[in-house]
């Protein structure tokens, strides 16, 4: 109960979780919040599935640089996650865009759902078939 | 029958999965730019900041692009092999990022200068360009610009055959690399 507690307390203190760059960021809060959702969005290209905003790698400080820098220019969130993947690949979108690359990415979950629903459809079928009475008649 | 095919052609499946995915270095991301043109930059030299090292400097020739630091260990360890390449006569240019500019001078003059110039990038600016993460890094340029080839981590004798010949014989010949040859690509 009591560790539950502290949880609750640091999951209020820190609603966005622990980021490496809390001081960083623009006085405008739109622009502010563009580039909070941003840096969460974006992997870093060194460091095994952590986002920039969480890392402390160097590339992630330079890639959350860049991003300030062309928010500050005035840069479109879609012009900045081209800028990102053009230079380091489709890898630093955590949400890849739909391209016929990335269409398996987005189809699989549906298409393993269909398969799933089929096989179990196909159980239902097979058991309603059979008699709910199994006793050998007298 | 299906019942007891199933499971092991899901076994099966599952296991070439892991088989080819488990092998696989994870830092080995390929890079979008290889098959593009080389990106614009200019930098001043480490060496002497009159002197530029730029999208220009690259034209024209089949080059290496090697990206180092004296913080980068692992560059250390290329070091030997960068020299070699160079006394057989492979242009190297490099890209020193993150570094300081003594500290850069005093690696080169302590262990050799195995490049034609290097880029200095304390701020990794230009490495952005080059979709940089981190040193040693190594690109093959063609001598129409396109960039054939990113190599993520030290380059070894290794991986100089297994990647970067293959792809020398395929883009140059005699006239445009007089230097193949001597690497082992003749």
């Amino acid at each position: 109960m009591r560790i539950l507690a502290s949880l609750v307390v640091l999951w209020v203190a820190f609603p966005g979780g622990f980021t490496a760059h809390a001081q960083e960021g623009f006085d405008d809060p739109v622009l502010d919040a563009r580039y909070r959702a941003l840096s969460h969005e974006i992997r870093c290209p060194k460091c095994l599935n952590e986002t920039i905003a969480e890392s402390k790698a160097p590339v992630a400080a330079e890639l959350r640089r860049e991003i300030r820098r062309l928010l500050a220019e005035g840069a479109s969130d879609d012009e900045i996650k081209t800028f990102l993947s053009s230079r380091y690949g489709e890898f630093v979108l955590y949400r890849p865009r739909l391209t016929p690359t990335t269409f398996v990415v987005w189809a699989a979950p549906f298409v393993l759902l269909a398969v799933g629903a089929l096989v179990f459809w196909r159980i239902l079928a097979a058991r309603g078939n059979q008699p709910l009475d199994e006793e050998p008649p007298p | 029958m299906l019942r007891y095919v199933a499971p092991l052609a899901i076994f099966l499946v599952i296991g070439v999965f892991f088989f080819f995915g488990l092998g696989r270095n994870p830092n080995d991301v390929p890079s979008p730019l290889v098959g593009k043109r080389v990106p614009t930059f200019s930098l001043p030299s480490v060496t002497d900041p009159q002197d530029v090292v730029s999208t220009e400097t690259l034209a024209g020739h089949v080059s290496l692009v090697n990206v180092w630091g004296t913080w980068c260990v692992e560059c250390r360890h290329e070091h030997a092999f960068l020299l070699e390449l160079k006394r057989a006569g492979v242009p190297i240019y490099g890209l020193n990022v993150r570094d300081e500019r003594a500290a850069a001078i005093d690696w080169l003059d302590r262990l050799g200068n195995p490049y034609v110039s290097s880029g200095f990038d304390p701020e990794n600016k230009a490495g952005i360009e080059w979709g940089v993460t981190g040193a040693p890094e190594t690109f093959l340029i063609g001598s129409d610009g396109t960039i054939l080839f990113k190599h993520i981590s030290p380059l070894t004798p290794r991986v100089w055959q297994r990647d970067f010949l293959p792809l020398l014989r395929e883009h140059c010949g005699p006239a445009d690399c007089p230097f193949l040859a001597a690497v082992g690509g003749g």
